[in-house]
């Protein structure tokens, strides 16, 4: 850090330290959930016969889990210390910023009552019932005004370019769960969703890929423009790439939602056109990754040494393996053979932990020595550990589930000479099993790697001020 | 849809792609008033951002994709209700009824339609039908000692009948026949089961409880039971005579002897073989609910030729 910074604001840094220690905390226990789910599609006696045990329950739990708690933590967090950070000036609101907090804890402990109860709309990863719905659009829109009104106070003339990504990312949020999630309640926890057959479920994927879109891709990449450049010390490397790349991604990725329905009773229209938007959307995906990846040039040297920014630019390159693998698993051709396979959970992961998790996860090392009062976390070698245990997860968890996906396609499709289906779903799970088994170990390493992070904040947070000397080999230029 | 809609549509879609080309064209012009490859002059938090070109290969990457997505949508229906130049669709829609369909299918082929499920369908027929025609003119008897046949019975069985009767073909005490122990509901000869195939079984099996009450309930369980020699306590015992008496009602379709009707798909009581379960608490239930256990037809599904090659699997499971 060898900016001296004159002057500075008095940033709120509570509101982040908040969401930032809680980021950790729902990491484990989404990851932990993931895992256990994991476990039990090779060993299914692990639901001990108990309802809210089973896969079914705690499958929704485990991905509102990690989308919501620990990848909205991490969105909050960030998102409040770059618009201050970029903007040079305090919250807007500190009230606000704390009932988002407080808010958003609300809901997050409400999913984890009442989707285990098997409360849920069965919406994917809109499963929470109305009143939490309604709980999450208040949330939602204090953190809008408490965002831009930051921005409308800003003491700087331009708006950086992560903070159009995060705008980007909460207006759009706001539209998707709204439009999503309109229900006639029948009873306090009871709901129908406003919309029937064909076009219920076009509006489900219509936010379901906008989930991944928006709040897994735009608010990540916002995060992205920001920790990158700072943690390598390099400036941007295009401004004018970072302009094509967000307005052609914003406007490309809310058409994307009908390639989850290819081969359905969707109109053919629709089909096609969610297709052709999926796939001119790899070239501005691939804009945000160029920029980051890019903005290293000169500075290569420092993933020698520096194990955050490696996180940041592996999770680079996870971005960009899955959204090249997302726009050909978009082509109705390949989705015939992908389409309901574990291929799409694996590609679920490449970019959930691949790039989500592991941005984030390099963000957080990087905020926490700034948030609390020390030059560098209590250990950069379990910061490395980490690093192995992530990565190694990833690969392990990501290739099984290929392997698998890919089997399973090939298995179902397969006909004999006289047009009969050679094999029965049964004889596909079968063949699956081992790929599960991989599956979880993968998914431990993940796990593993997050409670060594969490160790390594306890030490750090709990070390007296400033008391942590910069390894030598971790020391930024 | 009306041409609203399709105006709406494609104004929309090629406002879109038309509006990301212009975007790419204007970026590629440096209108930033920087010259190329200096910082851009503002700093965030000591961030700053170059105005670098876009790089080459992704620029004509995106001018490939843009120009693959008109293309893509001349051919291809996308654009409202503009069919495409191809007329292809991936099946005749908002059909009602199998009529409809058929109807659907001629009007499609007449109109030069290229409908991709019919032409699987029209091609798995030209590929498979012949097949299944050939076995269609042997006896179902005849055909389960086919080995070749008994295993494509087999594969249309394990994906079309496995999920209630199971991998195995023995059922489950669900409701489920075992199809392997020779004990038939409605018959077992190859036009029966042929039959059952073909039309589907509803069985009807009564509730008792307000016609008997909880005691005589009870005493035809004692007598059913009885039936087919199971061992029950001296208090259970001492109801077989009043049960007798009441299982009069119960002759109607399980006969006298309780030795059951196929005519009626009224299971055989002196066997042992129970649908249900064979335990005092589940016989109870039956009589006291009633069981409606449905067999779906399949016709329509699978066609009178699959059909005949399951019947000489499942006959040959018994034979």
């Amino acid at each position: 850090m060898s900016e001296i910074s004159q002057a500075q604001p008095d940033y709120n840094y509570k509101i982040v330290r908040q969401f930032t220690i809680m980021t950790i905390v729902w990491g484990i226990i989404g990851m932990g959930l993931g895992v256990f789910i994991a476990a039990q599609l090779f060993a299914p006696a692990l639901n001990f016969d108990t309802p809210w045990l089973t896969f079914s329950r705690l499958r929704p739990l485990h991905t509102n889990a990690v989308i919501f708690a620990f990848g909205g933590c991490a969105l909050f967090a960030t998102s409040y210390y770059i618009v201050q950070r970029t903007s040079q000036v305090r919250l807007f609101s500190d009230k606000l910023a704390a009932f988002t907090f407080w808010g958003w804890q609300a809901v997050i402990v409400l999913a984890v009552i009442t989707l285990p109860m098997g409360l849920t709309t069965t919406k994917e990863y809109a499963e929470l019932e109305w009143p939490i719905d309604i709980l999450i659009a208040l949330v939602w829109i204090a953190y809008i005004i408490n965002f831009f009104g930051t921005l409308v106070i800003r003491k700087v003339s331009h708006i950086y370019v992560a903070n159009w990504f995060l705008g980007a990312f909460m207006l759009t949020v706001a539209v998707l769960h709204i439009g999503n999630s309109m229900a006639i309640p029948v009873s306090f926890t009871k709901s129908y969703s406003l919309y029937a057959g064909a076009v219920d479920a076009m509006m489900q994927w219509w936010y379901g890929h906008n989930a991944v879109g928006f709040f897994l891709t735009a608010g990540f990449l916002g995060m992205m423009y920001y920790f990158v450049p700072k943690q390598a010390g390099r400036p941007v490397y295009s401004y004018r790439l970072s302009i094509v790349h967000f307005w052609a991604l914003i406007s490309l990725y809310i058409w994307a939602g009908p390639h989850h329905l290819h081969y359905t009773a969707l109109p053919d229209w629709t089909q096609s056109l969610g297709m052709v938007m999926s796939i001119i959307l790899f070239v501005p995906s691939w804009g945000g990754m160029i920029n980051g990846i890019m903005t290293l040039s000169g500075a290569w040297h420092k993933l020698r040494t520096d194990p955050v920014l490696r996180f940041l630019i592996v999770s680079l390159s996870f971005y960009g393996m899955s959204t090249f693998e997302g726009p050909m698993m978009a082509i109705k051709t390949v989705n015939a053979l992908s389409h309901y396979t574990d291929w799409t959970i694996g590609h679920v992961h490449s970019g959930a932990l691949g790039w989500v998790a592991m941005v984030s996860i390099g963000s957080i090392y990087h905020l926490i020595p700034v948030l609390f009062d020390q030059r560098a976390m209590y250990s950069t070698r379990l910061v490395n550990v980490h690093f192995w245990l992530a990565t190694i997860g990833v690969v392990l968890y990501i290739v099984a589930m290929w392997m698998s996906g890919v089997l399973q396609g090939l298995m179902w499709r397969a006909v004999n000479a006289d047009g009969t289906l050679t094999y029965s779903f049964v004889e596909s799970l079968e063949a699956s099993k081992p790929f599960y088994v991989v599956r979880f170990i993968g998914g431990l390493f993940v796990v593993v790697g997050m409670l060594v992070m969490a160790y390594n904040t306890w030490k750090t947070v709990r070390a007296p001020k400033g008391s942590i000397a910069v390894e030598p080999a971790a020391q930024a230029a | 849809m009306s041409m609203f809609w399709t105006i709406w549509i494609s104004v929309i879609t090629l406002g879109t792609i038309i509006g990301c080309f212009i975007l790419l064209r204007w970026t590629l012009a440096n209108k930033t008033g920087v010259a190329e490859g200096e910082g851009m002059g503002h700093v965030f938090d000591g961030i700053e951002e170059i105005n670098n070109q876009l790089p080459r290969w992704w620029t004509i990457l995106f001018y490939v994709c843009i120009v693959w997505g008109f293309v893509y949508l001349a051919l291809y229906p996308g654009l409202g209700s503009f069919q495409g130049l191809l007329g292809w669709k991936s099946s005749n829609q908002n059909i009602q009824s199998l009529e409809e369909s058929a109807q659907a299918r001629i009007d499609a082929k007449e109109a030069g339609m290229l409908v991709a499920y019919d032409r699987e369908l029209d091609r798995a027929a030209e590929e498979y039908d012949p097949i299944f025609e050939a076995y269609a003119q042997i006896p179902v008897e005849e055909l389960a000692k086919d080995p070749e046949a008994v295993k494509v019975g087999q594969r249309l069985f394990l994906q079309n009948c496995s999920q209630c009767h199971g991998s195995d073909a023995r059922g489950a005490n669900v409701g489920f026949p075992n199809l392997t122990d020779d004990d038939w509901l409605y018959g077992g000869s190859g036009a029966k089961i042929v039959e059952t195939l073909t039309l589907g079984r509803q069985a009807a099996m009564p509730a008792w409880l307000a016609t008997m009450g909880e005691d005589g309930i009870k005493e035809t369980v004692a007598y059913v039971l009885s039936l087919s020699g199971r061992e029950q306590t001296p208090e259970m015992e001492a109801l077989i005579p009043a049960g007798q008496t009441r299982f009069a009602v119960c002759a109607a379709c399980h006969g006298m002897d309780g030795k059951g009707n196929q005519m009626l798909g009224a299971p055989n009581l002196t066997d042992n073989i129970w649908l249900y379960g064979s335990s005092e608490r589940s016989v109870t239930d039956t009589l006291v609910y009633g069981r409606n256990g449905v067999m779906p037809s399949f016709k329509q599904t699978l066609g009178d030729d699959k059909i005949h090659v399951v019947a000489a699997y499942v006959y040959s499971l018994s034979h």
